[in-house]
Order: structure tokens, then sequence, then C-alpha cells
């Protein structure tokens, strides 16, 4: 055992024991907040405490690892042990989506939803076998760093800049929107204002100490977001099925069950199937109605407009007139009078929203069926079905490939001390992340069985305490109402929104408030860590490849530091800013940033590795045109940019990689074809990263100080 | 720089090892989630369509990247290269 080797597992025992201490102390912490809680301080204040705390403990472990030197700034000095960088990368990888939204989606999509778990974990198995230990053999900063040596002259290095901004400042946003949600939500600042202040947690850890600070709040942030996610889901286990595994209660037990109660709700001829039937149909016929107010709109225009208002208001009159009237049903009338749409724009989105009542009349989707759609025909059901299969797969491919090609997450795999702890730490952070992603379907059951068993069925006199809180806080969340007024709540009156799954189930499972506040500390942990190491990403990529590899090769180690922190905090502050603009749709820019980052990224990658033949002109061109024809399928079809042409083979948006991906490596494939081998130091340096330490020797100029 | 013999079996043995893993991680993504349907006629823990694209592809996911860097490091050591890079 060499003398570095024994520097590095002392620096390896001491870690445990530093992070053994900070999850006691932080373990104490939530004791003395529940303390609080029982003493009777307000649970505001407390959200509060668990806000600003976690925050300047973040911000605290961001100071403590300032640092100066390049090394320690760009890859945390290469000395972070595998177990540690797993979780450092769970942290960074698994996001506010996968931590709040999740569940609802694996709630509400059943089956279909799992396309998500599958992508965000298979990934890792690409990660693992095409590209982690090669890139740490590699050994530079960045993944434009590789293309640039790999491929030579500046182009690809350039087109690798584009593609890392591009993915990470779409992912970034939708991290800093998650921020402003959880922030705003749990103390009621203003959603502007929470972003900020969430922010402001970041910058200091990432500004500091670069990507040493990040690792080792990354680290604290994973044990956060762990604990909190797993608590409320192993009492919600316990309580259901008495067993604590809730990874197996979901299935054996609750599965089962809601699989029956959804036979039962589904079928007229039962109680509770009658009474959904009597929701369902009040449904129908007022989207019918709005459906024959819309052809009457499309056919006469304003005219329409006025009879009808015109009929209300003689309806309105007539009850007026009538001594037997009921005050209510007068004010009732008056009421829909005075709330007629104003214009034929207004009418046409007020009874559009109407038509789409229909949804709520459709029979509840069976969870563990695998494509379920409708149709008219049995044809048309197999045709559909087709399409949905066809879409789920390529969701998944996108999503896997898109992990494989994430610039942050692949940069993690520069800071293990070797190639062998790079394998093994692939294998940590697969097992971290997997833990979450295994336990959202099982929680995802384990709600519903609640909300089928509980919920449905109960009066409305005497709601849970959890739907009343949650449908007084937010009605996006939770909304709720008798609308076939027999005061039993049917499934069809209830309207889930998916965040809420995760944060009400400390609620469901009956646990108190510090509990859900330690769920939103979780939430906030993986926003905030996600958010992290996407910053760095893009400041990275600026400072180092632009500034330092293309415009200035002579900069002082000082000034190169310099300009990657001012650079850090304006793209900050510019996502901060075009966050709070609140661009909407946080899926379309998951979705986006996957898609982009597998079609610019993952062929030339994998074939600069791979493929000694593959070269300049290829890396070029495999690139461009993977994002290209990406970028081009989104602006076609995503509702967003308006165009929604016809889609190529049925494949949705979200899955654009599915045209951008081939694109990539047949770019790749033709443009090294045409043109010239790569010289003989390339191919070598292709040798040097395909072999652990043969070459000790090797003097290509590729070492990274 | 010259690749011996050994260098050459060194990767055959690497590309031999990742394409089986690979071919694993194809079918427990894409040939189970193709025959989704069919599968979840059978009831292991639960419908088998759904169990295996909620957990049980995870599992062999993980099984997969342990496996490899498993393999990998005794292949390391096996053909002497297992001393990290000196910086």
């Amino acid at each position: 055992m060499g003398r570095q080797q024994v520097v590095q597992s002392q620096f390896f025992a001491n870690l445990k024991r530093y992070y053994a201490f900070y999850t006691g102390g932080f373990i104490s912490f939530v004791v003395v907040v529940g303390i609080l809680e029982q003493l009777g301080v307000p649970v505001k204040i407390l959200g509060y405490i668990f806000l600003f705390f976690t925050i300047i403990l973040y911000a605290g472990i961001g100071f403590m690892s300032k640092t100066a030197d390049v090394g320690e700034y760009y890859v945390a000095g290469r000395r972070v042990p595998a177990l540690f960088n797993g979780m450092a990368t769970g942290a960074d990888w698994m996001s506010a989506a996968s931590f709040i939204g999740l569940a609802g989606t694996l709630y509400h999509m059943g089956y279909d939803g799992l396309a998500f778990v599958l992508g965000w974990t298979g990934g890792y198995c690409l990660v693992a076998l095409l590209l982690a230990p090669y890139l740490r053999k590699f050994g530079q900063f960045t993944i434009p760093d590789f293309l640039g040596a790999r491929f030579g002259g500046h182009l690809p290095r350039f087109i690798g800049i584009v593609a890392a901004i591009a993915c990470s400042f779409t992912y970034v946003i939708a991290q800093i929107y998650g921020v402003g949600i959880i922030t705003s939500r749990f103390t009621g600042l203003e959603f502007q204002v929470g972003v900020f202040v969430g922010l402001s947690g970041i910058l200091v850890c990432s500004f500091l100490g670069g990507m040493k600070a990040v690792t080792w709040t990354q680290v604290a942030q994973y044990i956060i977001l762990i604990t909190a996610y797993m608590i409320p889901v192993v009492w919600l286990a316990v309580k259901h099925t008495g067993v604590p595994i809730p990874q197996i209660a979901a299935y054996t037990s609750a599965l089962p069950k809601v699989t029956a109660l959804e036979i039962e709700l589904n079928d007229k001829t039962t109680v509770k199937g009658a009474r959904e039937e009597s929701v369902r149909a009040i449904f129908r016929q007022h989207a019918a109605e709005a459906d024959a107010k819309l052809k009457g709109l499309a056919a006469d225009g304003a005219r329409f407009l006025a009879v009808e208002k015109e009929k209300l208001i003689d309806d309105a009159a007539r009850l007026q007139a009538s001594p037997m009237a009921d005050p209510r049903t007068v004010d009732a009338a008056e009421r829909t009078v005075r709330e007629f749409p104003r214009s034929v724009e207004a009418a046409r989105e007020e009874w559009t929203a109407e038509a789409a009542m229909v949804d709520r009349a459709a029979p509840i989707k069976p969870h563990a069926e695998a494509f379920a759609v409708s149709g008219e025909t049995p044809e048309e059901v197999e045709a559909n079905r087709a399409i949905a299969k066809k879409n789920f797969l390529a969701l998944v491919a996108c999503l896997m490939i898109g992990t494989a090609a994430l610039p942050h997450i692949l940069m993690r795999y520069y800071t293990t001390p070797s190639v062998q702890e790079a394998r093994v730490s692939v294998f940590w952070s697969m097992f971290f992340i997997f833990l979450l992603y295994v336990t959202a379907p099982a929680l995802a059951i384990l709600a519903k069985f609640e909300v089928y068993s509980q919920l449905v069925g109960s009066s409305f006199s005497s709601l849970p305490a959890w739907v009343s809180n949650w449908a007084a806080v937010d009605k996006t969340l939770m909304n709720i109402a008798d609308i076939n007024k027999d005061g039993i709540v049917q499934l069809a009156e209830i309207v889930i929104g998916g965040d809420l799954i995760v944060l009400a189930t400390p609620e469901i499972a009956g646990l108190p408030y510090v509990i859900s506040g330690l769920v939103a500390a979780g939430g906030l942990a993986a926003a905030l860590s996600a958010a992290d190491g996407l910053l760095l990403t893009i400041a990275n990529a600026m400072s180092h490849d632009l500034y330092y590899k293309m415009i200035d090769p002579h900069a002082s180690t000082m000034r190169r530091l310099a300009v990657s922190k001012g650079l850090l905090l304006a793209v900050a502050l510019l996502a901060a800013y075009v966050t709070s603009l609140k661009p909407g749709n946080i899926l379309f820019l998951v979705g986006a940033a996957f898609s982009l980052a597998a079609s610019g990224f993952f062929p030339a990658l994998v074939a600069g590795i791979f493929w000694k033949r593959a070269n300049w002109l290829g890396a070029v061109l495999g690139m461009s045109l993977g994002l290209g024809v990406c970028a081009y399928y989104m602006y076609l079809t995503y509702p967003f940019f308006g165009v929604n042409a016809p889609k190529w083979w049925d494949i949705n948006p979200i899955a654009s990689g599915t045209f951008g991906i081939p694109a990539g490596f047949l770019g790749v494939i033709i443009g090294s074809l045409i043109s010239p081998a790569p010289s003989r130091e390339i191919q070598d340096m292709v040798d040097h990263v395909r072999y652990p330490s043969f070459d000790t020797s090797i003097s290509s100029g590729i070492r990274a100080r | 720089m010259q690749l011996t013999e050994r260098h050459r079996k060194y990767w055959n043995s690497n590309l031999r090892m990742t394409t089986i893993l690979l071919v694993v991680w194809f079918v427990a993504t894409f040939a189970m989630s193709w025959y989704a349907r069919e599968l979840n006629e059978i009831t292991l823990i639960g419908p088998l369509g759904f169990y295996m694209s909620a957990q049980g592809s995870l599992i062999i996911y993980v099984a997969i990247v342990w496996y490899y860097a498993r393999y990998m490091n005794t292949l390391d050591t096996e053909y002497g290269v297992e001393a990290g890079e000196p910086d």
C-alpha cells in the first residue's frame, strides 16, 4: 500500500465519521422540532425553521469547503471515495420532479408512468458499461474537454459546450421552479421570493468551493432526502398492511385490493358502482350541453351568445316572478346571468373546459394494466394500444440514453481517485437512486389504496383531516365537491394533483407535522442539489471550455476561477429570472433536456471510446445532426411553439430523441467514413482511455495537470 | 504506443462482458415492457408485467452494474493494471 493510499483510506474513515455525526445531528434536530411542535409552536414557524436551518447547513458545508485550487474547484481534487460519490450523484440526479412529482405521476398513469422509473434508473447501466470508467481514465475537467481532445480542433468542443448549456439550462429551470414551489408552499413566501431565497443557498455553496463544496453538500442532501422519502412511506405501509417494507407490502397486499376496488367501482350493478355512475352521468350531461353550445357558437358566433344570454335572463325573470320560488334558486339563476361569458373567446374557453369534463366521466383505468387505451371499435383500441406501447418504449429509450449523456452526471465520475473506484461508484450511485425509484411505485399504490378504500364512501360531513386541509390550501392539489349531492364521497368527485401524493403522505399516515416539514426539506434538498450540479456544469462549460481552452489559454489560475465564479453568478441570476416568469410545464422542460442530451452527446461520446475510426468530421456531423433533428422535431410538435405539425410515426414530442439519437449515430458513422482516419496520436489516446494503467509513459499531452 | 497480445485479450474480455450485460439490460427493459400485457396474465408478486417494470427490472439493473464493477476490477488485477493513475 502506497503512502497515497494510506492518506486516502484515512480520509475515507474521517468522512464516514463526519457524516455519521452529521446524520445523528440532523435526527436530533428533527426531534427538537418535533418537541417544539408538541409544545404548541405554530406550524408556520416550524416551516421557517426547517427552511432556514437546512439552507444554512448547506451554505455552511459550502463555506468549509471553499477552495482556490483549480483541481479542487473543478473535480473536488479527485479524491471522492466511491461510496460518497455515489451519494452525491444520487442527490445530483434526483430532482424535484423525482422527489415530489414521480409518485403522483405513477398514481395517475399507473403502468404507463413506469417509463420514468425505468428510464431514470436503467440509464445508469449505460453510464457504467459505456462511459464512466473511460471518462475517469481520460481524467480532465468537463465533457467538452473529452470531445475536444478526442476529436481534435475547436469545433467539436464548441458544439459540446452548446449542447451542455442547452440541456443543463432547460433542466436547471425545472429545478429552480421546484425550489420556488416548495419554499412558497411551506413558508407562505411569494414564489419569486422563494426562488431567490433557495438560490442564495445554492450560490454560497458552489460559488465558494465549486465541485468540492457541491460534492460534500450533495452527500448531506442525499441523506436528508432519502430519510424524508422513506419515513412516511414505511409508516403508511405499516398502517395498512402491518409490513414495514413498502416495496413488498404494496404488491402483495395493497395492489390486489386496489384492483378489486377498481372492478367494484366500475361495475354499475354494485352499490358503490351505481353511485359512481350517477356522478359520471352528471359530468357527461354537462359535457354534452357544453358541446352543443360550442357547436352553436361555431355556427352563429356572437348572435348565438346573445340568444343564450337572453334565455338565461328570461329564466331568472320567470323565477323571480313566481311566488313559490326558493330564494336560493333565484340567486343562483341571477349569478348565472352575471357570470355569463362576455365575449365569444371567453365563451369558447369556458365551454371547452366544461366539455372536457367528459374525461371525469370515464371509467377508472386499472392501475396495473399496461397501455390501457380507449376506442370506439376493437380495431381502434388495437391501433391506439400499438401507439401507446411504441411511445412507452421510445420514452424509456430517450430517458435512459439521456441519463447517460447529461454532463452534470458524467462529470461526477471525474472526481473519484481511480478507474476502479469510478466503476464501484456507478454501482453506489445506482443503488442510492434505486432506493427512491423502487419506493415511488409502491407509494403510489399505497396512496391509491388509501383513497379508494378510506376516502371513497366516507361522508362529506366528516372528511379526513388531510383532505379538508389540503383542499383549503390549494385547489389544484385537492379538489373535492359533492357533485351528485348524496353526501357521500365518490371517486369521480375527487381531483388530486400529482404533487399531493408525496406532500400529503405524512398526514395520510397520521404522522405529526414535523414529518411534513421533513418531507418539504427533502424536496428542497433534491431540487437544490440538482440545481447546484447543473449550474456548475454550465459555468464550467463557459469558463473552462470556452474561456480558458478557446479564448485565453494563458489565463492564470486566479483569473480562471474568477471568471468561473462570475459566470456562475450570472447564470444563476439569469436562470432565476427566467424561472420567475413561470415558463410553465415542468415535464416539458425535463423531457426536452433528456432528449437534447441524448441526441447531442451520446453518439459522439460512445463512438469516441469504442470506435477508433471516429474522427473530427464524424463528431461534428453527428452532434449537430442529432441536436438539430431533435430540436426541429420538438419545434414541430410541442404545443408550446404553436406549429403543431403532424407527428412522425406517432411519436410524442417528449420522446424527440427517438429521431435525434439515430440521426446522431448516422452522422458520426457517415462523417467518419468519408474523411481520413484520426491521427496516430489520437488513436493512442483512445488506447490510453481503454486501459486503466498499461501506459504510465504515454506522453500525448492529455494529462490533467 | 504498441498494443501487445495481452492488451487485446484484456480489451476483448471487457467487450465480451459489456455485450453480455447490455443484452441482459435490453431484455430487462425493452422485452419486458413489450410483453407487459402478456406478463400481467401471470401473477407472481402482483401482476408480473407491472411488477417487473416497477421493481424487477430495477433490481436487475443494480445487479448488472454491481457485477460489471466486480468483474472488471478483478480483470484489472489479473492483468496487473489495478493501480490507479498516480495523479
